[in-house]
């Protein structure tokens, strides 16, 4: 365990990044500090391998004041990852991995094996991969190698940088996903700097949301996303998430499940296009709607049946108006609930000024929840494998 | 012509070695010494951010490098006398600058966040200099050490106006009997001596830089082997 005490940090210059800093930090945890640039959240970290040392105040790791450790040991314990990635660009894959575990004097086979085995772990097959260079690899292979290196003395505490900060999407996805996956195996204590809040909420065991150089809030994600502390916490989630976030708890909405281009017809044709359509269809019944996609009712197969006899008459004629409709933003319940309850064997969905938008019949609903449980059990199978 | 040229060469080679000798020790020992000293000035230089001491020392050494050489070897006569010592002395203050620029400008190049990272993993002070600055920094320091070496070599020849010996000697002495073969023979081992020596160091450059460089060809190798 990591604790702050009291820490202040001023630097030459009189500003003060750090204002009575008091915060644990879990073991085996992703503790993300996260906050806007200037908060003081680089500060935090680095003060962990006295990179800066504070101007008072005291940080203990597991009980022991480090301002009493010789900082060049101190670092060879904690692991580090930087934002840009920093590999000696003079040394191969398997040297840059094997830094410390040299300096730490380990026996040349067991440093060896190590790098071996944590080349492997990212996914970089050591035959191919060990004796390149860095500049020979992708941005997001060498933050891999970066990680990796940081892991090669197995040390029990890493701080990372704003680590993926400077890859592309797809790669900081990924490392972001190995990150988790090594962390379940591994359980280290982690000390993840961003400013990031979809990587925190992705990544952290705890957030840490700091500002101005105090902490602000600190929590699990879930507890942050429900009660942010005030309008800081607020708007630095941003509404956009919150919401996505109530949504996810929530039923789909009806435009979540309507079919979008379900058989409609003109008021003008005739009974015997109206049974041509439902045949081409495969449809039982059509909706009515005018030329601005106004709706005006719906005809079943029966009624045009019943009338098919007089030519004269179009489907205006026989249709019957929309009894019940909902709007887009419906929740799903509450237009099952209608079906049901009317015996619908569907509903159309319209926006307030009756224009027809879609159609949630049975079948769009079936395949809505298929979809739905479908994707969840390829995640757990993500997850699994 | 060319039978008076062979001829000549059979007859004085044995001087034309010797000159060149020791035109070689002079030149080499004005480098080494240049070396010795700029290379570390260069280095703490890097290291330190005081800009009044930058501005000090390249100044002094701009200094040395514009004054004329024959004008520099004529004022040290009363300082250091004359023979190999003054003209080594010369030859060193001008070697001064180059060596020292791109020795300062190769630390300078180190990618800062190369030596974050190091510092984070705990590589102390002396290990971040001697495994990573002083190797990244190597060529641009070879590059200063290989145009110093050539330009020295040439100017060795104006050592021997304050008595310093070296194929400058035999040039000097060519001027004064008027005997061409002399002047051209003496020149032509001067223009030998530093084409050589820039290859020579262009190869060391690329050993000691060639895993960065080439290292594709060199990682399949061993990846196969």
């Amino acid at each position: 365990m990591i604790r702050f005490v009291g820490v202040n940090k001023t630097y030459d210059d009189g500003h003060q990044v750090l204002k009575d800093l008091n915060l644990e930090i879990k073991e085996g945890e992703i503790t993300v500090l996260i906050g806007p640039s200037g908060c003081g959240k680089t500060t935090t970290m680095k003060l962990i391998n006295r990179l800066i040392q504070p101007t008072s105040g005291q940080i203990q790791i597991d009980g022991q004041e480090i301002a009493s450790l010789d900082p060049v040991e101190l670092r060879r314990r904690i692991g580090y990852v930087i934002q840009n990635i920093g590999l000696f660009p003079h040394m191969n894959i398997a040297r840059n991995v094997g830094v410390v575990p040299r300096m730490l004097k380990w026996d040349k086979t067991k440093i060896a094996q190590k790098v071996n085995e944590l080349l492997s772990m990212v996914g970089l097959e050591p035959r191919m991969f060990a004796n390149r260079y860095p500049s020979e690899l992708s941005g997001g292979q060498q933050q891999r190698v970066g990680v990796i290196r940081a892991l090669a003395a197995d040390p029990s505490i890493i701080l990372m940088d704003e680590p993926f900060s400077a890859l592309d999407p797809i790669s900081r996805e990924q490392l972001q996903d190995e990150l988790i996956r090594l962390q379940t195996e591994l359980k280290k204590t982690i000390v993840f700097v961003t400013h990031d809040m979809d990587e925190a909420i992705k990544l952290a065991d705890t957030i840490v949301l700091m500002n101005g150089g105090q902490i602000v809030q600190s929590g699990s994600p879930d507890q942050i996303l429900r009660h942010p502390a005030n309008d800081f916490v607020k708007s630095f989630i941003g509404k956009k998430r919150m919401s996505a976030n109530r949504s996810m708890e929530e039923m789909p909405t009806a435009s979540d499940v309507m079919v979008q281009s379900p058989a409609i017809a003109l008021p003008t044709r005739g009974l015997a296009e109206a049974i041509k359509m439902m045949e081409s269809r495969r449809v039982d019944s059509l909706l009515i709607v005018d030329k601005g996609n106004r709706l005006l009712g719906s005809v079943s197969i029966y009624q045009v049946i019943d009338h098919y006899g007089d030519e004269g008459k179009t489907v205006a004629d026989i249709m019957s108006p929309p009894t019940h409709t909902v709007r887009k933003n419906t929740p799903l319940s509450a237009a099952l609930n209608l079906m049901s309850e009317h015996q619908l064997s569907n509903v159309p969905v319209v926006r307030d000024d009756h224009q027809f938008i879609g159609l949630i019949t049975r079948g769009s609903v079936v395949r809505h929840l298929a979809e739905v449980y479908s994707r969840e059990d390829e995640g757990e199978q993500a997850y699994v494998g | 012509m060319w039978a008076e040229y062979l001829e000549f060469w059979q007859d004085r080679y044995p001087d034309l070695l010797a000159a060149t000798w020791e035109h070689l020790s002079i030149s080499f020992a004005s480098i080494a010494l240049g070396i010795l000293v700029a290379v570390p000035v260069g280095i703490y230089l890097a290291g330190n951010r005081s800009k009044w001491l930058h501005s000090a020392v390249f100044g002094v050494a701009n200094l040395f490098q514009t004054i004329p050489s024959l004008a520099l070897l004529a004022i040290l006569i009363p300082l250091l006398g004359i023979g190999a010592k003054p003209a080594i002395f010369a030859l060193f203050l001008y070697s001064l600058l180059p060596i020292l620029r791109n020795t300062y400008a190769g630390f300078q190049s180190v990618d800062p966040s190369v030596l974050e990272a190091a510092r984070g993993m705990g590589l102390s002070q002396t290990q971040r200099l001697l495994q990573i600055q002083f190797p990244l920094a190597f060529p641009y320091i070879m590059s200063g050490v290989r145009l110093t070496t050539v330009y020295i070599i040439s100017w060795t020849t104006l050592a021997a106006l304050i008595g310093a010996g070296g194929l400058g000697q035999l040039i000097v002495s060519g001027i004064g009997v008027n005997k061409t073969e002399l002047i051209v023979s003496a020149s032509l081992c001067a223009i030998v001596l530093a084409l050589l020596a820039d290859r020579l160091l262009g190869a060391v450059e690329k050993f000691f830089s060639r895993r960065a460089r080439t290292a594709k060809t060199d990682a399949s190798l061993l990846a196969n082997g």
